[in-house]
């Protein structure tokens, strides 16, 4: 019997008064799993992954993590899961060691200092961990966000464009401790990138939006073959332009 | 990365931790600040000195005022209480807006409870920053001891914290809505309650009808209860009582609309948008 899905997401819709900003979509991820979320800006990946964590409340349709419906079951498993982003920030006077005391504490995790020492030394953080947040580069925040996404050591692992802004070294390094983590913990992570070599090289499964609608949803692979293309970057660009009759000449 | 899980405690309904994790994000902050630490204590003290000197003054050429010593001190000092319990819960709170981490405490275990507790505990721990130092100046420059009121000052501060709170509920519940936008009302809700609650005047000086109004506001009580205490000399516990049965009721309605504020929040998607 299979396991049931980590993040299940049915007809999932949701509206700001005349704008749809998902448009009923619907897709399972099983535990364990890489996805990525694709699309350009305005195709519905970011209110997509804030119905899955519980701040935005769906219009239409469900989303349940865990087999828990949010936002209404959201305490039932906000504590096995996270999320990471560049856009939300944590705050800048405290010492990243106060910081991850503070969300350690927030998640119910036992052994805090236990905890904080195991990711400073996995994250290479151990140098910064008495410095101020808002005094570290934008390399080292993404560092101190992605320990604090992991301080639970989540079985849900939510990206929201997780290596934009870092140079291609930093980048690569963040994407090595993603695998590591997904490998040691068996967690079931969602991405949405707009980088195609990241997605390529960490996803087992692409979920292409436009206009609020899943327009794709398969492994990178096949995906290429279907579309005749070498590379995502070209996908993502036949899809974004409208080129879906590259698509079906291919199929 | 290790493969041993870490031991995460299942969630609580109300958790003490979490509670105490937010109150130590606070407190980090304060203390890492000298200028948060000065605000705190610069604004009181110079409302009171500006106060105790013309209540020194008018008291020494008007024979009421001679008799009824300190209550103008002893008025800013109560609504210092009022102005700063709110402000402090509500600076606590626009903390998390200015830093851009109201996203990650929302999707942490967090529960609004237990968001607004540790908030009420640091509307305290602020209160008592800026209040003790300038209840002592009060002592130190025109003999008022605000301590001396004993036991009528203890029933004087939980009605006064009681309804800065539910303010400052509601006020963070009308920013978690609406985003920065909403931050002026932080700053000047309170001030209606200034002329409308008596602060520095008798509740008979109001016209009738504004009167109605002045009553249905729970520190109005206060404030009278004061004047009947340090003019009177009587502690009017019946004033303290119904002021009590009000604050239930403000505290219950700002809850509710923090509550209703945040769904609406979520519906509206503005918990990602914490901006203007």
């Amino acid at each position: 019997m299979s396991s049931p899905p980590a993040i299940e997401a049915v007809r999932l819709a949701k509206v700001y008064k005349a704008t749809t900003a998902v448009a009923g979509i619907s897709f399972a991820l099983a535990p364990g799993t890489i996805t990525a979320l694709l699309g350009g800006n305005g195709a519905g990946k970011t209110t997509t992954i804030a119905m899955i964590l519980g701040l935005v409340e769906p219009s239409a349709g469900h989303v349940a993590v865990l087999g828990a419906k949010m936002p209404g079951e959201r305490h039932r498993v906000l504590h096995r899961m996270n999320f990471e982003s560049p856009y939300v920030e944590m705050p800048r006077r405290l010492t990243v060691r106060q910081n991850l005391r503070v969300f350690a504490q927030l998640y119910g995790v036992r052994d805090v200092a236990g905890r904080i020492a195991a990711l400073a030394d996995e994250l290479d953080l151990v140098d910064l961990l008495d410095r101020e947040t808002g005094k570290l580069s934008s390399g080292q925040r993404t560092r101190v966000a992605l320990a604090k996404a992991l301080v639970n050591r989540p079985e849900v692992l939510l990206l929201d464009e997780p290596t934009a802004s870092l140079d291609p070294d930093t980048a690569d390094w963040v994407r090595a401790r993603l695998e590591r983590y997904r490998h040691a913990r068996g967690a079931t992570i969602l991405l949405a990138s707009h980088n195609m070599v990241e997605v390529e090289r960490l996803c087992e499964r692409v979920i292409i939006m436009k206009k609020g609608a899943i327009v794709d949803d398969d492994a990178p692979a096949a995906l290429l073959a279907r579309y005749g293309r070498d590379t995502l970057e070209q996908v993502f660009l036949d899809v974004a332009r409208g080129r879906g009759g590259a698509r079906e000449a291919a199929q | 990365m290790s493969a041993e899980p870490t031991r995460v405690s299942a969630p609580a309904a109300i958790s003490p931790a979490r509670i105490g994790a937010m109150v130590a994000r606070y407190w980090y902050l304060l203390r890492s600040s000298w200028p948060r630490l000065l605000d705190l204590v610069y604004w009181p003290a110079v409302q009171m000195l500006m106060w105790g000197f013309l209540q020194l003054y008018i008291s020494q050429n008007a024979g009421f005022f001679a008799r009824a010593g300190g209550t103008f001190i002893g008025a800013v000092l109560l609504w210092d209480i009022l102005f700063r319990g709110q402000l402090g819960f509500s600076i606590s709170f626009l903390e998390e807006m200015w830093s851009r981490n109201l996203a990650n405490l929302m999707i942490s275990p967090l529960r609004p409870i237990e968001f607004v507790i540790a908030l009420m505990i640091m509307s305290v721990v602020r209160l008592a920053i800026g209040l003790i130092p300038v209840t002592l100046l009060a002592i130190a420059f025109f003999g008022f001891n605000l301590f001396g009121l004993g036991l009528a000052l203890a029933a004087f501060f939980v009605n006064l914290m009681l309804t800065s709170w539910a303010v400052g509920i509601f006020v963070s519940g009308l920013v978690l809505r609406n985003g920065l936008g909403a931050e002026n009302m932080a700053w000047t809700i309170m001030f209606i309650f200034l002329p409308l609650t008596c602060v520095y005047y008798p509740v008979a000086v109001l016209p009738p009808w504004l009167q109605h109004v002045s009553w249905l506001l729970p520190p109005t009580y206060v404030f009278e209860g004061m004047r009947a205490l340090m003019i009177g000399h009587v502690f009017r516990l019946d004033l303290m009582l119904e002021a009590l049965a009000l604050n239930a009721v403000f505290f219950t309605a700002g809850a509710a609309a923090f509550l209703a504020l945040l769904k609406s929040a979520r519906r509206a998607g503005s918990l990602m948008q914490t901006g203007e």
